[in-house]
């Protein structure tokens, strides 16, 4: 039962942002529960609270710390922001709060330098959506990025393995879709390219 | 002592948790309604009895007053019953709730948190259950995840000893929609803990009986010759059930973590209070948040602990009273407000301390209604706010205030 926390124990804090139907809050609720399997005692994995519609921004938010986390509040400064869909790059809430050692993933056929960010932090892009339409992972018409971001987000932070992330999927996944979830986190994760 | 167990944790959010705890407390009658952010709940123990994991009727209602309709009467026949709403639909139930409870029968009900209109929202706060205050059942808030899974176990056997309903509150969204680790009991250990439900009435066609008919105020002689309660007695004994029902929720708490591990022989968590010079009090998830809040106040050297208020009925007053007794200031944070006057939770702290050698101020500040999300900053903020208010002359003010835009 958690009774303390201490300030040192500040979590790790992710915040996706996607499209309704993308998957942002599988995706944030994936990575928690690798880092749980990875060994932190603390996660947490939250849609953004409200109605979500299919094709509408939406976000959600993933904690990481070694220690129970007793914050609730909504994250207000990422370390990490992952963007599954790159059109959403021009909405200044996606960035907001992002401190210059943070990292931004992008699903993005482009270079980090080309995405035109205008503050400075890291970043990391890979094209998602082609690794998934190469693959087929395409539900009811949508391209679901959703794993395969994951590839880019551990390769760039390395805040869990492929290995756990992987142990993850098979935990979560109908049998019929792992292998084709971890062919595109694997390929993304090949493909992903940092600027610090 | 604790016993020595090896933990099953999996990543749940809190209306899973809430499910799973249904499921294994062995309910045989859920009627449930669905509505935001209660509605994950009631699928997935609508999917447990379609799939054959969970042996029990799923009575799909037409609305919320027949859900509590359907429980009490399953209970009547000696099932145990359960089940779950938020908002609206906890409104829309409460005729039934006081029925439920004068009728003294051990129903458990899963309230999501959740806003109530005008204007509509769906997001969290406690107005909903707060409202419900009066009906006569024992109310739990829970924290986290966890202790929703284990407060839900132990409704029931605090319920089925006391003969009054438990609701078990937890926030929508900030709790009921986020996943975090969850140790999950096996189902051999609830059973051990939880013995089947005895009821103290039947209603059973072979021996036919009335139960709760139009009831005089006052006792009178029953048609076996013996002089039988009046309305006022009946009614008497649900406070005097609910006034005993304390000793209870501690001694379930504490056997609850003689097999499980994890200790609910408190009404309510205290942390860092021993030393504390000012008490945060919170109830349900912003108790936790709170802990963050006490964490920055005391890295500027400010002496603050928090009380996170759990059993709201019966409302333990000497505890809170003992809890308290060191605070020079009660920083009273609500998420409910009773209109024209304060705070709900601040009115029972204020009730509590009268007549006592406690002297501390107490501020009251109302937040979080609608989904307003509070950060630790600001309830450090407000709590400076309140030590700063102590200079003032006026010692208690009317009313609270609000973190807000106005």
């Amino acid at each position: 039962m958690p009774q303390k926390s201490s300030l040192n124990n500040r979590p790790i804090e992710i915040r996706w942002h996607g499209r309704g139907g993308q998957g942002a809050i599988t995706a944030a609720k994936i990575i928690a529960a690798a880092a749980y399997a990875k060994g932190y005692r603390g996660v947490t994995a939250a849609p953004s609270f409200g109605a979500e519609r299919r094709g509408a921004p939406v976000s959600a938010s993933t904690r990481i710390a070694s220690e129970p986390i007793m914050v609730v509040s909504q994250v207000e400064k990422p370390d990490i922001v992952v963007v599954l869909d790159h059109t959403l790059l021009s909405y200044p809430d996606v960035t907001q709060g992002l401190g210059k050692d943070g990292w931004m993933i992008v699903n993005s056929p482009l270079l980090p330098k080309e995405l035109g960010i205008k503050f400075e932090c890291n970043v990391a892009t890979a094209d998602a959506t082609r690794v998934c339409e190469k693959l087929g992972l395409i539900v009811a018409g949508l391209v679901i990025v959703n794993t395969a971001i994951l590839g880019a987000l551990i390769r760039a932070t390395k805040i869990v393995d492929l290995p756990t992330l992987e142990k993850v999927i098979r935990e979560r996944f109908p049998a019929s879709t792992v292998e084709i979830n971890l062919a595109a986190i694997n390929k993304t994760y090949e493909i992903t390219r940092s600027a610090k | 002592m604790a016993i020595q167990r090896k933990a099953n944790v999996h990543i749940l959010d809190g209306n899973q948790a809430a499910a799973i705890a249904a499921m294994m407390s062995r309910v045989q009658v859920i009627a449930a309604y669905p509505i935001t952010p209660q509605t994950p709940l009631t699928e997935q123990l609508s999917r447990y009895v379609e799939q054959g994991e969970l042996q029990a009727e799923y009575v799909a209602v037409e609305s919320e007053h027949s859900a509590m309709a359907v429980c009490t009467s399953a209970s009547l026949v000696g099932a145990r019953t359960f089940t779950a709403t938020s908002s609206h639909g906890l409104a829309y139930m409460h005729e039934m709730l006081h029925w439920a409870a004068g009728a003294r029968l051990p129903i458990v009900l899963a309230c999501v948190n959740r806003a109530i209109g005008a204007p509509w929202n769906v997001l969290n706060d406690q107005q909903d259950s707060i409202s419900q205050r009066d009906t006569g059942w024992i109310q739990i808030y829970c924290r986290n995840n966890q202790e929703i899974m284990d407060t839900i176990i132990q409704a029931y056997r605090i319920a089925e000893q006391v003969f009054v309903p438990v609701m078990v509150c937890y926030d929508g969204y900030i709790l009921s929609h986020t996943e975090m680790p969850v140790d999950v009991p096996i189902q051999e250990e609830v059973d051990r803990y939880l013995p089947s439900y005895q009821p103290h009435t039947v209603l059973d066609p072979a021996n036919p009986k009335n139960y709760n008919l139009v009831t005089l105020a006052n006792p009178r002689v029953g048609v076996d010759g013996k002089l039988c309660h009046g309305y006022m007695e009946l009614r008497y004994l649900l406070q005097e059930a609910l006034q005993n029902s304390k000793e209870v929720i501690v001694k379930s708490g504490k056997e609850f973590n003689q097999l499980f591990g994890r200790d609910y022989a408190n009404v309510f968590w205290e942390d860092r209070n021993e030393d504390a010079e000012i008490t945060i009090v919170a109830m349900g998830s912003l108790a936790m948040e709170a802990i963050v809040a006490a964490d920055m106040l005391r890295e500027q050297g400010i002496k603050v602990g928090v009380l996170g208020l759990r059993v709201f009925r019966p409302f333990p007053k000497s505890e809170v009273v003992q809890a308290l007794r060191k605070s020079k200031l009660i920083v009273v944070f609500d998420k409910n407000i009773s209109y024209g006057s304060e705070g709900a939770t601040c009115s029972e702290i204020k009730s509590a301390l009268y007549g006592t050698y406690i002297n501390a101020a107490i501020r009251n500040f109302i937040v979080g209604l609608g989904g307003r999300d509070i950060k630790a900053r600001e309830l450090v903020e407000a709590t400076k706010k309140a030590i700063a208010s102590l200079k003032e002359t006026v010692v208690n003010p009317d009313y609270p205030e609000w973190i807000c835009e106005i």
